[in-house]
């Protein structure tokens, strides 16, 4: 790789990432890259490390093994405020006692910034902001959302190398979060900086990143573009965390049937589901004789009108429907394979009643398979 | 005929009630006595008080004993009344609550906010201070004093009174503290701020309430100590407590009862004015930082 693309592409690196905390190992060997300019969104359960590695990357953790760097400088060891980064926290940590300007020039202050470029700066970010007619408020005197946006003011007039956020959207009602969210996108696409950003909303990832990583206790199962995340996972549980309503992951019996795979599993209500899994993955064939996981998103699972006319392999078969929720924009309808439920994701028109048969079609380019031990994809 | 007894509920109440404005009443009057019988004698000339009768209101005012309990009153050896002594409490107590204060609030912050090991150990030993009784103190104290050369004097006095103090302050400071977001504290340590930076500019202006509390409790304590200030001062330094016990033990002949009696509300009165003026924010202080706003 060309070395200019090599830095484009690396410009926060991190590199075998250790924390423990007493006895507990919290990160096991962390490897993540990020582009410069780019949105990297750390996703995943509560305590799988995702602040524990924000707060490594600030400084406010010291780290146990491995290394940080950010522009080819190696950051770890540094204090917080020589890093130049910038953080927004979940709840703003505003200081309380001075006023939202206040709040803002604290910092430029304490680096001895001189007075008229104080103010240039904190005019400027408000205006950016719009909370101009905030400037002399005391942050008790501010709502969540207009708090939200002094804490974002206080990190852009910082103007870091990377923007670090910690769960920012979190305590705001769902209709605020909404639009701050892509006040926070619309930010991005304005200063062009490298965002690090902590969620456990998978929503909130999916729609603001430009990288994803996806961790649990501690350990990194899959980083890449949110379309890699979504439609590529690597395991069972990026599959299954990211996409709502979560991808059916239906246990099958991968049997080879003459040339081809086949995945058989029973089916409520009536005879066994067999599929044939047309240009079968090695990993699939590999598995012939033994049980895997058959992943199937909501919408890759629909009625015969609403089915993809550009996919390659539709099949199509009746499956006994137990519960029909429709959702105004669309109707998801629960089914049971291999004695599980399996919901697909119908037209809002589609006419299924519960308890009877309705003709379901499978999207198999879509289609992704596991192996049910090791949580492994393997086609 | 007697009256029938009280069958529905308003009248239970009303009786209830009635009961226990009673015993409300007795006893403030039980205890508002004292003070009631200070008052009152303090402002009679002493020919009346030799009448005998100490709770009746007196027939001849006069502000003259507290003019001599101030400046002419026998204390001791001198008749210098209880103003040099007052000014001695004033200077021994203004600073000794002020450095308690400052150095319990340093010391909150370390404990909460700057996690070391061992550092529930260190607060643990600090908290046994608060239990030790002062007479426990005294022969340690008076070593210590002598070994630097402050023994009886005012600078002595503030340290002792520092020292001991600073078990309750750290303590009052620590768990308001506690309380107080981490989250805070990491904004400006990324903003560049250091230690004293975050404690002077982002901690103590939002500490008004435990410092409030601090400081009545410390005032309190302080201005009202006997044991210390009689173990350790001498007629140089004495607080106004101490002189207070020798106005009073003082006896050239006649007692007079009007005079002590005005000397004890003098020596009172500070406390009684700051509890007056800010005891309300005593408790307000205490629960302030209890619950998340």
């Amino acid at each position: 790789m060309l070395r200019r693309e090599m830095n484009r592409m690396s410009f926060l690196q991190i590199r075998k990432l250790e924390k423990t905390f007493g006895s507990v190992r919290v990160l096991k060997g962390i490897d993540l890259d990020v582009e410069e300019g780019g949105f990297l969104v750390l996703v995943g359960p509560s305590g799988c490390g995702k602040s524990t590695l924000l707060n490594s990357i600030a400084g406010l953790e010291k780290i146990s093994g491995g290394s940080i760097s950010i522009g080819g400088r190696v950051i770890d060891g540094l204090h917080p405020s020589q890093r130049d980064i910038a953080m927004v926290f979940q709840s703003y940590a505003l200081y309380p006692n001075m006023t939202v300007a206040g709040n803002i020039a604290f910092g430029m202050e304490i680096r001895g910034v001189p007075k008229a470029e104080r103010e240039k700066a904190i005019a400027s970010v408000a205006e950016m902001l719009q909370i101009g007619h905030l400037l002399d408020r005391k942050p008790s005197q501010l709502s969540g959302g207009q708090r939200q946006r002094v804490a974002i003011g206080r990190a852009l007039v910082r103007d870091p190398q990377v923007f670090l956020f910690d769960e920012p959207l979190s305590n705001l009602d769902a209709k605020l979060r909404v639009d701050m969210r892509t006040e926070i996108k619309r930010l991005h696409q304005r200063m062009g900086t490298t965002i690090v950003y902590v969620t456990h909303d998978q929503i909130e990832a999916m729609t603001l990143a430009t990288k994803i990583a996806v961790l649990k206790d501690g350990v990194l199962q899959q980083s890449g573009t949110p379309a890699e995340i979504y439609n590529n996972p690597a395991n069972l549980f990026v599959a299954d965390f990211m996409g709502s309503p979560a991808m059916n992951l239906i246990p099958v019996d991968v049997k080879r049937n003459g040339s081809g795979m086949v995945v058989s599993t029973p089916r409520d209500g009536m005879e066994p589901l067999v599929v044939k899994i047309p240009n079968a993955p090695d990993g699939l064939a590999s598995h012939d004789g033994r049980p895997a996981i058959f992943g199937i998103r909501p919408e890759a699972l629909t009625d015969h009108e609403g089915a993809d006319r550009n996919a390659r392999h539709v099949f199509e078969t009746e499956c006994l429907i137990e519960v029909v929720e429709p959702a105004g924009s669309d109707t998801f309808a629960v089914t049971r394979l291999g004695r599980k439920p399996v919901t697909a994701r119908l037209r809002a028109d589609a006419n299924v009643v519960p308890g009877t048969k309705a003709r379901l079609a499978f999207n198999l380019d879509k289609a992704v398979f596991f192996d049910p031990e090791s949580g492994r994809r393997i086609g | 005929m007697t009256r029938p007894a009280p069958h529905n509920t308003t009248e239970v109440n009303r009786l209830v009630r009635g009961l226990i404005y009673l015993v409300l009443i007795l006893f403030a009057v039980y205890y508002l006595l004292p003070l009631y019988v200070m008052v009152v004698n303090s402002v009679k000339p002493l020919a009346e008080i030799r009448e005998g009768n100490m709770l009746s209101l007196p027939t001849v005012f006069t502000l003259e004993p507290w003019f001599t309990a101030w400046s002419t009153a026998q204390v001791g050896v001198q008749a210098t009344g209880l103003k040099p002594y007052f000014v001695n409490s004033i200077l021994m107590t203004v600073p000794a609550v002020a450095i308690s204060t400052l150095l319990g609030a340093l010391n909150g912050f370390v404990l909460t906010k700057w996690r070391f090991r061992g550092d529930n150990l260190v607060f643990g030993l600090m908290l046994l201070a608060c239990f030790i009784p002062f007479q426990i103190a005294l022969i340690p104290a008076a070593r210590i004093l002598g070994l630097l050369g402050l023994a009886g004097t005012t600078q002595g006095l503030v340290l002792i009174h520092v020292a001991y103090g600073l078990g309750f302050t750290t303590l009052f400071f620590r768990n308001y503290y506690a309380a107080f977001p981490t989250e805070l504290v990491k904004a400006a340590q990324i903003d560049g701020a250091s230690f004293f930076q975050i404690f002077w500019r982002i901690l103590l202006p939002s500490s008004g309430p435990i410092i409030v509390v601090t400081v009545i409790w410390q005032f309190t304590n302080i201005w009202n100590d006997f044991l210390f200030g009689v173990s350790f001062g001498d007629f140089k330094s004495q607080p106004m407590t101490v002189a207070l016990n020798n106005l009073v033990s003082s006896s050239s002949g006649v007692k007079e009862y009007n005079v002590h009696f005005a000397g004890a509300i003098l020596a009172a009165l500070p406390t009684l004015v700051v509890y007056i003026v800010s005891g309300r924010y005593f408790v307000r202080g205490l629960m302030a930082g209890a619950v998340k706003g």
